[in-house]
């Protein structure tokens, strides 16, 4: 664990997450490395892997998938049938 | 048979003695909605020579980013019965064994839940249930679990890994290819239910060379179980071959690749120093032939089939490991360094292989912290597993991988 705690990670990878919504599927890599260039050597990838799972957990962020796997906010998809 | 239902050209491939998917859909379609609206759907698509579905995107359970593959038909207000029509898959228990009472778990809970209809198995080895609707998924994940099953893998993460039989029915298992399996799943929860790599990462674990899993061709990382030591002859049965009229000379000898076998008399010589592990001989004597005693696994690192790019053969990185009184943790090792490397350094939908051609094998063993190797036999197509001892012994001396 690193000096940064999981809980302010997991605001700041959601804070990526909703500001490119719409615009930009957001991978765990981007927030890895958007994480490591704010935070340098105080995160690490398991600490960043522990703020996308909570994210995941509480609901706020939902997995997607479309030409790789994205972290998104929850919405119903577009292709979605009633 | 449902009475509607005209599907003229997909009858057609009910034709011949082989079995058809059409019959088999056909008949739960009287009592499935889902099933009869799926040939309507894909009759439609055989008229029209293009197919009607929708990628779904963004489906699955609570927690997970994997294990349900999302589709829509293009035409629900035609086939409103597979108007959702979402697969899920199903984490197969290792070496594909079943109790009935466990199959029928399944089918009961699909049959509730979705469309009757499932795959054993998919090509990375989980179960295939499908056809389900998006309100479904909870209730049918919560009724696998309850029965203690769980979904597999899909997406940018680990998939299911899957394994041949091995030890439980195969004499030239080198190692244990389920408990293997078995380990490596739960060991890697996360990677498998939490998508978090560039790309999708496959693992087939083969008991030998005969590597029926086909790892080498498919899977990211196969695991090939290999021994070091002289392939077991027994002279005695292979006398019996002789008298019973089997022609080694034209079915083994002159089949052996590296021509490293001679029979003189009723005595078969086998020079192991140039055998490469290929499995003929002992496929076809394996009453007088059998793998040897020191026994391990190589992986091969890097095979897929051609979806983004082209396919690539997997390459031997490993040559030769042993899993020693159930410690996982020299393999861990190694498969959480080429991971990290990979995902920090590959691109999006980059499998491991690509990765590898793109920045080099050199750069690749430095990345991971592997010294280089003669062994490291580039996309074996014979299975040319060989150890050198007679040349390398000294170098590698005292590094403790390949060599007695």
């Amino acid at each position: 664990m690193g000096d940064i705690s999981t809980e302010q990670l997991a605001e700041e990878c959601l804070a990526i997450v909703t500001e490119n919504a719409g615009k930009k599927k957001i991978k765990a890599g981007d927030l890895q490395k958007a994480m490591a260039a704010k935070y340098g050597d105080q995160v690490d990838r398991k600490d960043v892997k522990a703020a996308i799972k909570e994210l995941i957990d509480s609901g706020k962020c939902v997995y997607g998938y479309f030409g790789g796997s994205s972290i998104e906010l929850p919405h119903v998809e577009g292709s979605a049938n009633d | 048979m449902a009475d509607d239902l005209k599907i003229p050209l997909l009858e057609e491939l009910e034709k011949g003695p082989w079995p058809s998917f059409v019959s088999d859909i056909k008949s739960v379609a009287d009592r499935k909605p889902m099933a009869a609206d799926l040939l309507r759907q894909l009759e439609k698509s055989y008229e029209d020579k293009r197919g009607y579905w929708k990628h779904g995107g963004l489906v699955g359970v609570m927690g997970y980013g994997g294990g349900v593959i999302g589709r829509y038909s293009a035409l629900p207000e035609d086939f409103p019965g597979v108007s959702h029509f979402h697969t899920v898959r199903v984490n197969q228990p290792s070496g594909w064994f079943y109790t009935t009472d466990a199959l029928r778990e399944i089918v009961d809970i699909w049959d509730e839940h979705g469309s009757g209809l499932f795959n054993m198995h998919g090509s990375t080895g989980d179960m295939v249930l499908l056809g389900t609707r998006t309100e479904e998924l909870e209730p049918t994940f919560r009724a696998l679990t309850e029965k203690g099953w769980d979904l597999g893998g899909s997406g940018s993460d680990m998939r299911t890994p899957s394994c041949c039989v091995g030890p439980a029915r195969c004499q030239n298992a080198c190692y244990d290819t389920m408990d293997m399996t078995y380990q490596l799943t739960q060991n890697y929860q996360d990677e498998l239910h939490r998508p978090m790599f560039n790309y999708k990462f496959k693992m087939k674990m083969s008991g030998c060379p005969n590597d029926c899993t086909a790892a080498i061709a498919r899977s990211d990382m196969a695991v090939i179980g290999i021994w070091k030591d002289d392939i077991k002859v027994n002279q005695e049965e292979f006398a019996k071959y002789l008298d019973d009229g089997f022609n080694v000379q034209e079915f083994v000898v002159e089949k052996c690749p590296t021509r490293c076998i001679t029979v003189e008399g009723k005595e078969i010589n086998i020079d192991n120093s140039n055998c490469v592990k290929c499995m003929h001989c002992i496929n076809r004597m394996p009453k007088a032939l059998a793998v040897g005693d020191d026994k391990g696994f190589a992986i091969n690192i890097g095979a897929k089939a051609p979806i983004v790019e082209g396919a690539l053969f997997g390459s031997v990185i490993v040559p030769f490991m042993k899993i020693e009184d159930g410690d996982y943790e020299e393999l861990y090792d190694f498969i959480d360094r080429m991971w990290e490397f990979w995902d920090e350094h590959g691109t999006a939908r980059e499998r491991i292989g690509e990765f590898i051609e793109r920045v080099s094998l050199a750069t690749f063993l430095e990345g991971i912290e592997m010294e280089p190797s003669p062994k490291m036999v580039k996309a074996p197509r014979d299975n040319p597993y060989i150890f050198y001892e007679e040349y390398f012994a000294e170098e590698d001396e005292g590094e403790g991988e390949g060599e007695e």
